[in-house]
């Protein structure tokens, strides 16, 4: 199935819904949003391009397996969970930046947290998509 | 709205069990599906509904000025959720190979006789 | 007492699984790191348990936290020998499945996903919290899945639907329970659970949430009428792998029910005659399965199920002797059975099969090793003074004092029946001529001698360990009496966690 109105809408849509991903990953911290929330949205972006273009160009533009975001991000949640035993805390406790950086905001561990979970989901969910439609 | 949660709830879990006892493969599943579902609305159910006061103390207060609605089952029912998304997706693949494999959607045909085992 | 470090061996296992994602495909540094991150483990967890010994029970508040309200993982002597026998346990196994695996299994991701596994073990064991503890269980069981159709023989899948269809009912339950007990006492956290289920009124609702707990842990560790996907499934994957799951998950369910029915749901008469029924009907199943089964694996699966009703019935008696013999056989248990599915992957190499009758020789041509297995063997019938006798000292104590006699009919018909098993095995498998129709092929024999060593060390480490448990039978009582006393009487355990604020 191919059809010109869907593909040419994916072409915008697929940099705004990144973007749009990024932002609820960035306010997650105290309003609705977060990591899980902005990974399912960057990946249903993906798969709205890979319905209109095909699943392989889809992967063309990804450039790399999205398998390979699974140990990244699972790793800079480790080592965000980690940290706070450095200083002598618990794990998981948060550690802020005294000052608040433009746009961004507040930047603590738990944003690194929340990262991490993003590129996970990304990762496992185009990971299972990818690997059912390649099946066909 | 609570009685519709719980009659929602009970057909959900009545259904899921159906399914579940049935020998097609992907009836399972689905029955696993509406199983886990109702599993979350039993837990949303008995959180005690609150409308419209989330649990947040305003910035002159100290402490809750006002009935709140309990955050603890949503925050169980969202990792239920992503648990069960895993859970499923990952059971869709297995179904599908094994559906590959046996060309069957019946549980009874999937015995190995012992004589086969290495 | 707070120590913030009683999470690592977690943090050791999550770090060598993500170490080996990264290093995707480059299996030879993945089996370096396997065994090393084992060994880091094993380590870890020993300092973990003389911590423990010496200063008692240790808590950690996640994110700072106080106790009721945020997530705590405790670790208390139950909690720690579990942890410190799963890290022995995994140790072994990854020695094992460095050579015991092929590389195309090792492709897919073998190595990580089973550090996974023992991740949430670990997690499941530490853990105080019992949502924390359904997490933990959907980790193990994820990363079974995976273990479990990792190859993907037909044989393998279909025993992966039923061990998925199944563990996933019992995590609906366990699910439905934790609603249920968060709806009556709004509380998650075990300590918290304690004490105010005591202030509840309604009785009839506490019996019926601890059925769906029982339901639940019921199936994971393959109790009488919930244990038939367990004999359906655990003779499919590669012997690595079903050593881990016949030793280590099958236990998360026992030790589940340890926590649950020591801390919360204290036994009434009604639930210690329901458990007492089951223990029986779990003994005399497995073991009559295990009578007619040819193949070597078949029969280990029904033997597992078998030996869960020991440690039932010493829950349904618990009383302090009763835990400690379950305790005990607890200890016993992880040790034997693991290295039973073990010595099942090395009877492979050996004979080509693991069909009994077509198995022979074994100790005309391996006198050594066969010596080796006769141990670990003959520590699982319980010969005396080897490992599994001393547990079921207390088990007949225990359910003599209490005047369960069919509870120890069906011990000692469990017993002997496991007796006669494991000789007629010993027998068909070591003593017998191959039979000349059989077509055996050794695979062990062509194998580089790094490999053959490899293959046998993980076995002499736990028949080893199994060794010690049974002549230094004192030093584990000793341990054991410390658990049972914190299980009978939980007011430490509910100190420990809730008695310190941070400030």
């Amino acid at each position: 199935m191919k059809s010109i109105i869907l593909q040419t809408a994916t072409r915008y849509l697929l940099p705004i819904l990144l973007l749009f991903s990024f932002f609820l990953l960035l306010r997650g911290h105290y309003y609705p949003g977060g990591g899980f929330v902005g990974g399912l949205v960057a990946s249903i972006a993906f798969v709205l391009h890979s319905f209109a273009n095909g699943t392989e160009s889809t992967m063309k533009i990804l450039g790399y397996k999205p398998l390979s975001l699974i140990p990244i991000g699972l790793a800079t949640s480790t080592v965000s969970v980690t940290v706070p035993l450095l200083f002598g805390l618990p794990p998981m406790t948060g550690l802020w930046f005294e000052e608040p950086i433009p746009v961004i905001g507040m930047i603590g561990s738990a944003l690194f947290f929340d990262i991490g979970v993003y590129l996970v989901v990304i990762g496992v969910v185009l990971t299972i998509l990818f690997t059912i439609a390649l099946n066909d | 709205m609570e009685l519709l949660l719980v009659l929602v709830l009970g057909l959900l879990y009545a259904a899921g069990i159906y399914l579940v006892l049935r020998r097609s493969m992907v009836r399972l599943l689905l029955g696993i599906m509406l199983l886990s579902n109702g599993a979350n609305v039993l837990i949303f159910v008995i959180g005690n509904i609150t409308k419209g006061s989330p649990p947040v103390i305003g910035s002159m207060e100290k402490v809750f000025q006002e009935v709140y609605a309990d955050p603890i089952p949503q925050a169980l029912i969202l990792t239920a959720i992503v648990i069960s998304f895993g859970l499923t997706s990952f059971a869709i693949v297995l179904l599908k190979r094994v559906y590959a494999l046996v060309d069957s959607d019946d549980l009874d045909d999937l015995n190995t006789p012992e004589e086969e085992d290495i | 007492m707070i120590d913030n470090h009683i999470l690592a061996p977690i943090f050791v296992q999550l770090f060598t699984a993500i170490i080996q994602l990264i290093c995707w495909r480059k299996t030879v540094t993945q089996r370096y790191l396997s065994v090393g991150g084992s060994l880091i483990g094993l380590m870890v967890a020993f300092r973990l348990f003389g911590r423990v010994q010496e200063s008692g029970i240790l808590t950690m508040n996640a994110a700072n936290w106080d106790a009721p309200f945020g997530i705590v993982f405790v670790a208390d002597m139950l909690s720690v020998t579990l942890v410190l026998l799963t890290s022995i346990a995994c140790f072994a196994v990854s020695l094992f499945s460095s050579v015991g695996l092929s590389r195309q299994r090792m492709l897919y991701g073998y190595f990580p996903i089973f550090h996974f596994l023992i991740m949430g073990l670990h997690g499941a064991f530490l853990t105080g919290d019992i949502f924390n503890l359904y997490v933990y269980f959907e980790v193990i069981i994820i990363s079974s899945f995976v273990l479990m159709t990792l190859g993907g023989r037909k044989a393998q899948l279909e025993g992966a639907v039923k061990y998925m269809a199944m563990n996933i009912l019992a995590s609906m339950f366990f699910l439905t329970g934790i609603g249920m007990l968060y709806g009556i006492t709004g509380s998650l956290n075990m300590a918290d659970l304690s004490i105010r289920i005591q202030e509840v009124q309604n009785k009839a609702l506490i019996g019926i949430t601890s059925c769906f707990f029982l339901i639940g842990f019921g199936i994971k560790s393959a109790v009488f009428p919930l244990y038939y996907w367990l004999p359906s499934s655990y003779h499919t994957p590669p012997s690595a792998v079903a050593a881990t799951f016949g030793g280590l998950l099958t236990k998360v369910g026992i030790y589940a029910m340890l926590r649950v029915f020591s801390l919360i749901f204290v036994p009434d008469d009604f639930i210690r005659t329901l458990l007492m029924v089951i223990a029986v009907f779990t003994i005399l199943t497995g073991a009559l399965g295990a009578l007619i089964k040819t193949n070597i694996r078949r029969f280990f699966s029904y033997l597992i199920v078998c030996h869960i009703g020991f440690m039932m019935g010493g829950i349904a008696m618990f009383s302090k002797v009763a835990l400690m013999g379950a305790v005990f056989y607890l200890i016993h248990d992880i040790m034997v059975k693991t290295n039973m599915f073990l010595v099942a992957g090395l009877i492979r190499q050996l004979g080509g099969t693991m069909d009994m009758s077509k198995l022979g020789g074994l100790y005309r041509n391996y006198p050594k090793i066969s010596l080796l297995i006769a141990i670990v063997l003959f520590s699982l019938v319980g010969i005396p003074p080897l490992s599994g006798f001393w547990p079921k000292v207390f088990l007949f104590q225990e359910a003599f004092a209490q005047h369960q006699y069919f509870y120890v009919a069906a011990l000692i018909i469990g017993s002997f029946i496991t007796l006669y098993v494991i000789a007629n095995m010993w027998v068909q498998v070591f003593w017998k001529n191959i039979p000349p129709s059989a077509e055996t092929e050794n695979l062990f024999a062509p194998m580089p001698p790094y490999k053959k060593i490899l293959m046998v060390l993980p076995i002499g480490l736990m028949a080893l360990v199994t060794l010690y448990i049974g002549l230094n039978a004192e030093a584990i009582v000793k341990i054991a009496d410390i658990i049972s006393t914190q299980l009978i009487d939980p007011s430490a355990y509910i100190d420990a966690v809730l008695g310190n604020k941070t400030d």
